[in-house]
């Protein structure tokens, strides 16, 4: 099956399944994604695992966003789902605020959810609502910042051999 | 081309027929320098550089350091070789600490001496924060003449220092800057 008959397919699936919340279908280098409203994430996702019709049993991977000039939305979730059977993948994204920064859990879908969800929580600060173990697994407990946050610089602050002293900038 | 060799001097004493008498210090000091047990602390790329440094081509053991420790507890000196993350920093100290004195740390690359190239939130930004450092090795890995260099720079160290080491004011200071008992 070719990339615009799947996105077709699964753009007429999912309106009929959750209707007003999928916002956005499009193609974006050759990959179906979705954009859909965060209070019906785990009815898709639920639907698009057990669903016959559909299939995508595998969570390939789950990531955080953050685009801090997108007012309202600042923050997202992108969840890659596989097709075993058919060999077909698609995207389904959520945004969010960066005042509330909860989503629903999906590890009771996919247990493979519990660490993604965790290293998500560790670099942007999400809080997955019935995760059964939300804390840091990459970084140091200490740190007090999620550091894949724009807002915090990607060097380390405690560096000292880069100023302009050393540099003659 | 002549080639430089420098023999091994014997110690400042008192010597007669069938009788040599020297300091203790200068007898046990070099007796520690040539058996010097490293414990390879090694993370990443320089960590391979030591392995040629270890094998028969550049040959550790010409040096007395063939018998690498990997217990703590038995090691004289720490070889710190390769990045360190923040995460891993407290596990390196409590490896420093469970060492017995004397005990001395060399630090291999620009990794492990600065942060090298890993300007960034996870790495600690050189191991001499946390563990005082006697011995520096440059590079980007330090190729194996260099580790050897570094080897035969402690062992000067090791000679030159008092048997009680850490019981000298200026040990226990620098202890005390890294709040290590």
């Amino acid at each position: 099956m070719d990339v615009n008959t799947l996105n077709t397919e699964i753009s007429e699936l999912l309106k009929a399944e959750i209707g007003e919340n999928l916002l956005a279908s499009e193609l974006q280098y050759d990959f179906p994604v979705y954009t859909i409203k965060k209070a019906a994430l785990l009815q898709t996702l639920s639907f698009l695992k057990n669903d016959a019709k559909t299939g995508f049993g595998f969570l390939t991977t789950l990531c955080g966003l953050h685009f801090p000039d997108k007012e309202e939305a600042e923050f997202g979730v992108m969840y890659q789902l596989h097709n075993l059977e058919k060999n077909l993948r698609i995207r389904i994204k959520v945004f969010m605020p960066k005042t509330e920064l909860a989503v629903p859990s999906v590890t009771p879908l996919w247990p493979a959810a519990n660490w993604m969800e965790r290293q998500e929580y560790d670099f942007f600060g999400f809080e997955f609502t019935g995760h059964p173990d939300l804390r840091r697994i990459l970084n140091m407990d200490e740190m007090n910042y999620f550091p894949l946050r724009k807002e915090y610089p990607l060097e380390d602050a405690s560096r000292d051999d880069k100023s302009d002293k050393m540099f003659g900038r | 081309m002549g080639i430089d060799i420098k023999p091994e001097h014997k110690p400042e004493g008192l010597e007669g027929a069938g009788f040599f008498a020297t300091s203790l210090d200068k007898v046990v000091g070099i007796a520690r320098a040539n058996s010097l047990w490293p414990l390879p602390f090694a993370t990443s790329c320089c960590g391979i550089e030591f392995m040629a440094t270890m094998a028969s081509h550049y040959d550790l053991a010409r040096f007395g350091s063939e018998r690498l420790s990997f217990s703590p507890r038995q090691a004289d000196l720490l070889m710190v070789m390769g990045t360190i993350s923040k995460k891993m920093g407290p596990i390196l100290r409590q490896v420093y600490e469970q060492m017995a004195e004397p005990k001395w740390v060399l630090s291999m690359g620009a990794c492990a001496s600065s942060g090298g190239i890993f300007d960034t939130y996870s790495v600690l930004q050189g191991i001499d924060r946390i563990i005082p450092v006697d011995v520096y090795i440059p590079g980007c890995p330090p190729r194996p003449e260099q580790v050897l260099d570094g080897i035969l720079k402690i062992q000067e160290l090791t000679k030159s220092e008092s048997i009680r080491r850490r019981d000298s004011p200026e040990y226990k200071a620098l202890l005390a800057q890294y709040g290590i008992d």
